[in-house]
């Protein structure tokens, strides 16, 4: 008997799968820890379809060790398939079958399946249940496959690409049923190449090029290792800058790029921003367009990866 | 928004087999009797065909085949080979082409369902639809004064043999082929096997070096020992069963072989 829950959800180590001679998979290391959200972000190409696909049991990795839920995704298949759900890029569904039809379905391959009312009106699938899926939009096909993946209580979903081409609403329903399944303690593995996807939901980021993991750290971490932030505002030219680094807590900086716009750098939040006004306040100046630019994800990834168009 | 707990919480695992095999038997066979070109093909074709020919003399049946009884007797055994030939051949190969094509299989290879299971519900979903076929062909060709003899078990048994010689070749392309290959394939076969597979066309209408070669396909081995049972009343027709028999084995091996899933 395994000790279940001991290990973590996805545990692989130098993974390495090639098609031909073009290596999709690198050596690529990634763990995700038991009840988070993990989201696998890269541009096109970088080897996070493979890498999902992988711990699906899709295909047996050339070199690595590769373990989902503590067992062998191809040689433990049988035993894995029912404890995982399964979002994939693209469809998967009968072109004939109805929505609701095909949800219920796969609620009826499972012991003990979500209510399919409940998840169809969470989703907003109940105006196209009787729709063929062949005449669905792209972002109802997209609903009914998250639904398709967590439909059976899984205790681990792989989510490619979830909200790609779904309006802001489908979109932030989405997010809300990640942000539940991780409130209930599925394990999430999401791929996106969305930055807010992967920062308002994910407890843990890797950033894939080239089928390695080049990156990897929360959200937070990833922003803060990847530069400063920076606090800007205008006021009269040729402020003490001497003084107001000396009110500046440790580790930022002043300056006066051109004449009466002043740059702040380091540790960008309530705190800076008040000291800075507070300063202002008692030196008589009126601070004026005051802007604060927090790093965002989206910098770090283009920094990493390089700003030149993937094909 | 405020989060509701408790729905998610993991419960996994799949439902029982049989459960599953049902469920699936049950989605396929909707899915097939759903689809409008299947029935075209299943249905409406066969029973044009049997109508058509067994009250119209377009084709000419011979003294020596006409002298075993009505023209039905001939035709209807050829019939319900093609009834075969098209639901576990043509229609099973169209359809599984195009589940693989649009990731229907790839998508039940990673739910609780085994690969056996869904090739399970494929079968059972042929079997019925094939029931509902030999229903109307019979009741058609009853009303147009058909006399089956022989006996049913031997029907049965041949008819099975078909069913499993014609899935397994039919799956084996659709897991090979493009789709779209299949699917003009998969028709192509069906058009040829109508006029050069015994089915309503005599045998010996054709060359003896050509019927040599006929008589060792699938559809004509059926449609000829289906008349040596349900027209001549004889036995079990040994040499044909033994080549459904054949054909059966290779390409349900073949098809276990190189079927790709992808």
């Amino acid at each position: 008997m395994r000790n279940a829950g001991a290990e973590p959800a996805v545990e692989a180590l130098g993974l390495v799968k090639r098609y031909g001679r073009t290596t999709a998979i690198d050596g690529l290391d990634l763990t995700v820890a038991r009840g988070t959200v993990a989201a696998v972000l890269g541009p096109n190409g970088a080897g996070k379809t493979t890498t999902i696909e992988l711990c699906e049991g899709y295909r047996a990795p050339d070199a690595g060790h590769l373990r989902v839920l503590g067992l062998d995704p191809v040689t433990e298949g049988p035993a894995l398939r029912p404890r995982i759900g399964v979002m994939l890029q693209d469809g998967g569904v009968y072109p004939g079958v109805r929505a609701e039809e095909m949800l219920r379905h796969v609620a009826r391959l499972h012991a003990h399946p979500l209510d399919v009312d409940d998840l169809i009106e969470r989703l907003g699938l109940g105006s196209c249940g009787r729709t063929p899926y062949r005449r669905l939009s792209g972002g109802q096909r997209q609903r009914l496959a998250l639904a398709l993946a967590v439909v059976g209580r899984p205790e681990l979903v792989f989510l490619d690409e979830p909200t790609a081409g779904l309006d802001p609403q489908a979109r932030h329903a989405t997010w809300q049923l990640v942000r539940e399944l991780r409130a209930d303690g599925v394990t999430t593995v999401l791929t996106t190449h969305l930055m807010d996807e992967a920062e308002e939901l994910s407890d843990d980021v890797a950033i894939v090029d080239s089928g390695r993991v080049i990156a990897r750290g929360t959200p937070a971490d990833l922003c803060r290792g990847g530069g400063s932030d920076v606090l800007r505002f205008s006021g009269r030219p040729g402020l003490d800058l001497i003084s107001l680094r000396a009110a500046l807590p440790l580790g930022s900086e002043a300056s006066e790029p051109s004449p009466g716009s002043y740059r702040i750098t380091g540790d960008v939040g309530p705190r800076l921003l008040a000291t800075v006004t507070a300063w202002c306040a008692q030196h008589g100046v009126l601070a004026d367009r005051i802007t604060t630019q927090r790093h965002t994800l989206e910098d770090v990834f283009l920094e990493l990866t390089g700003k030149e168009l993937r094909s | 928004m405020t989060l509701t707990t408790g729905r998610h919480t993991p419960r996994p695992g799949g439902a029982p087999l049989a459960r599953m095999i049902a469920a699936q038997a049950g989605l396929e066979t909707r899915m097939l009797l759903r689809h409008g070109e299947q029935l075209l093909l299943t249905a409406v074709i066969p029973t044009l065909l049997l109508v058509l020919f067994g009250a119209v003399d377009i084709i000419d049946v011979s003294a020596e085949e006409r002298a075993g009884g009505e023209r039905v007797d001939f035709l209807a055994p050829g019939i319900l080979a093609l009834a075969v030939l098209s639901t576990a051949f043509t229609g099973q190969a169209i359809a599984t082409g195009f589940e693989r094509r649009y990731g229907v299989l790839k998508r039940l290879a990673v739910s609780p369902l085994p690969r056996w299971g869904l090739m399970c519900g494929k079968t059972c979903a042929v079997l019925v639809t094939l029931a509902l076929q030999t229903a109307l062909l019979t009741a058609v060709a009853l009303a147009l004064g058909w006399s089956p003899r022989g006996n049913p078990l031997a029907v049965a048994v041949l008819m099975l043999l078909g069913t499993a010689a014609m899935s397994g070749l039919g799956l084996l392309m659709a897991g090979t082929l493009r789709a779209e290959a299949t699917l003009a394939a998969a028709n192509l076969v069906f058009v040829l096997l109508v006029f050069f597979g015994g089915v309503v066309v005599p045998l010996d209408d054709f060359p003896a070096t050509v019927r040599d070669v006929l008589e060792l396909l699938p559809v004509t081995a059926l449609a000829e020992g289906l008349r040596e049972v349900l027209r001549d009343g004889g036995p079990m027709p040994w040499p044909q069963a033994g080549v459904l028999t054949a054909w059966a084995a290779a390409s349900l091996a073949a098809a276990a072989r190189f079927f790709r899933w992808e």
